[in-house]
């Protein structure tokens, strides 16, 4: 299945090997489409369903595993609670990625510009890398203002290391003649910089994006246990703390949804950014036609 | 460009008091067995690496500060070296977009260079959409865009199949003559050389240097009876025979 969407000049003369004639672009059948959506969807409801019957079959009670029922009661009761504990995991999550995509990027491009400042930054670059980020809440705790700063560091801490490692590796595998060029034709840093190792880096940085994007949400939570804020301003992490010390389970299953829904939709955002970017040229965005 | 001189001696011995005049409008190659510095020397003239001693002389006064002439050096790799999220449009307008040319500005210059390799209709299309020979003609478009004097090509294509590198080599001479543009083409094909170039210059290794320095003069137009003739036979046969004898020179290792 296949259309031909783009057809070249075509003449007898211009006929050699090296002329294409046309570029064929796949198509998948309606069907395909179809079940691609139904397959995991279907398999989705089966699980909830079978969820469901071996809790009631078994009798298990509500403070143990609750039913889907139950957990969707809960999502729907608790709403006013869990509301804003969702707007402020989501607000520690989004502005650490957003922190840790500026200073990662930045500092990944100041790294690049010379190997002494590379050298001089290594063993710091590596203490924190090494260190179980989490490790180090507690001394957050004590030097931060409040406890959402502290969340914010953490997560953005967790956040910045895929991303600088990643976009240091795509900024240093540029193509050594492409530079060679760049060179040939006395391009300065700057366009160097904008119109090649930028770009180049592409793949790497959305790597590094995926990465931590996910990392940036389970630092969030895991920090969250550490510092155990309560009442106001306190995020899905104390509310599922919360929830397991009244047994209170259908509210931590709740609250469980809430940070998956929200770990699903990061990851969908941060895909779809890759694709929109890279669809077009690279690899990995790119459907493989035999 | 007339009367350019060079004088490379390299540490690593790569070249040693390699000299070589390039008149203007010359198609030369440069022929000789594999690691007899024949890249190293391109690379050298185009100023990617300097010479350890010796010097390049240009005879255009206008000299950038790399030590080129501004704006009048194109280069074409062994490879394509496409930027591959860039259209075919956006990598042949890279020289001059770096030059500060504008887009709309650049615009007629580009399609006019890609109409000239046969491309027009692939402006919008991506590198990984094209066949390898088709890249490399967007590689020779890229070279050619800001009308350089000198192009410098760089085995550009040993990876190619028979058919595609005939084509591409008529293709090249064709846009030699109408350009009247300087080429310094290196290659390790006697048949490739002889069929484009007006001189010979066959290098041996260890250390690299000239060996010979043959000038090509044919009575007819070089095309498909050309590749097949006598005359081309006999040149064949001499430049052969000169790189037999630069191979052994040169220790009669390769």
């Amino acid at each position: 299945m296949s259309e031909i969407v783009q057809a070249g000049p075509g003449s007898s003369e211009e006929a050699g090997t090296d002329s294409a004639v046309a570029i064929l672009r796949p198509r998948t059948s309606n069907t395909e489409k179809i079940l691609r959506i139904v397959v995991p969807v279907a398999m989705l409801v089966l699980a909830v369903i079978a969820w469901h019957f071996i809790v009631v079959l078994n009798g298990i009670p509500k403070y143990i595993l609750p039913t889907p029922a139950d957990v969707a009661n809960s999502l729907l009761n608790d709403w006013p609670t869990l509301l804003p504990a969702l707007l402020v995991t989501l607000k520690i999550t989004f502005s650490a990625l957003i922190l840790a995509l500026i200073g990662g990027v930045a500092l990944a491009i100041i790294l690049v510009q010379s190997k002494w400042i590379e050298l001089a930054l290594f063993p710091f670059a590596v203490i924190l890398q090494v260190t179980p980020i989490i490790a180090i809440a507690p001394l957050l705790l004590i030097y931060s203002p409040d406890t959402q700063t502290a969340l914010l560091i953490c997560s953005f801490l967790v956040a910045f290391f895929p991303i600088l490692s990643n976009m240091v590796a795509g900024l240093k595998s540029v193509d050594h003649n492409l530079l060679n060029l760049y060179d040939l034709y006395g391009a300065s840093r700057w366009q160097t910089l904008i119109y090649l190792k930028i770009p180049a880096a592409m793949p790497y940085f959305m790597a590094g994006l995926r990465i931590g994007g996910g990392l940036a949400l389970i630092a969030a939570v895991v920090a969250e246990f550490a510092a155990g804020t309560a009442g106001e301003g306190s995020g899905l992490a104390f509310r599922l703390l919360e929830a397991q010390y009244r047994l209170n389970i259908p509210r931590l299953f709740a609250a469980l949804i809430l940070l998956t829904g929200t770990g699903i939709a990061i990851f969908g955002l941060t895909s779809f950014i890759a694709w929109l970017t890279l669809h077009r040229w690279h690899e990995s965005a790119l459907k493989r036609e035999n | 460009m007339r009367n350019v001189s060079k004088v490379f001696s390299n540490g690593t011995l790569a070249l040693k008091d390699m000299s070589l005049d390039v008149e203007r409008g010359e198609f030369l190659s440069l022929l000789g067995p594999s690691g007899c510095g024949k890249s190293t020397a391109l690379r050298i003239i185009a100023g990617l690496g300097a010479p350890s001693s010796g010097q390049i002389r240009w005879p255009s006064s206008k000299i950038n500060s790399k030590g080129l002439p501004e704006g009048d050096v194109g280069f074409v790799f062994q490879e394509p070296t496409l930027m591959p999220w860039q259209t075919v449009f956006g990598n042949v307008y890279l020289p001059l977009r770096l030059q500060g040319v504008g887009k709309s500005a650049a615009r007629p210059r580009v399609m006019e260079t890609l109409a000239a390799v046969g491309l027009a209709d692939f402006a919008e299309a991506y590198p990984r959409e094209l066949s390898g020979g088709m890249k490399m003609r967007v590689s020779i478009a890229r070279a050619l865009v800001t009308k350089p004097k000198l192009l410098l090509m760089d085995e550009p294509f040993a990876a190619l199949d028979e058919i595609t590198r005939q084509k591409l080599n008529d293709d090249v001479l064709r846009l030699w003559k109408q350009s009247g543009v300087t080429v310094i083409f290196v290659t390790h094909s006697v048949f490739e050389s002889a069929y484009l170039s007006n001189r010979i210059v066959v290098m041996k290794a260890r250390p690299g240097q000239v060996f010979a320095d043959m000038p090509l003069k044919t009575s007819g137009e070089r095309n498909a009876e050309y590749r097949t003739s006598e005359e081309y036979r006999a040149i064949t046969h001499d430049v052969s025979h000169a790189l037999h004898e630069a191979i052994h020179a040169g220790g009669g290792t390769h």
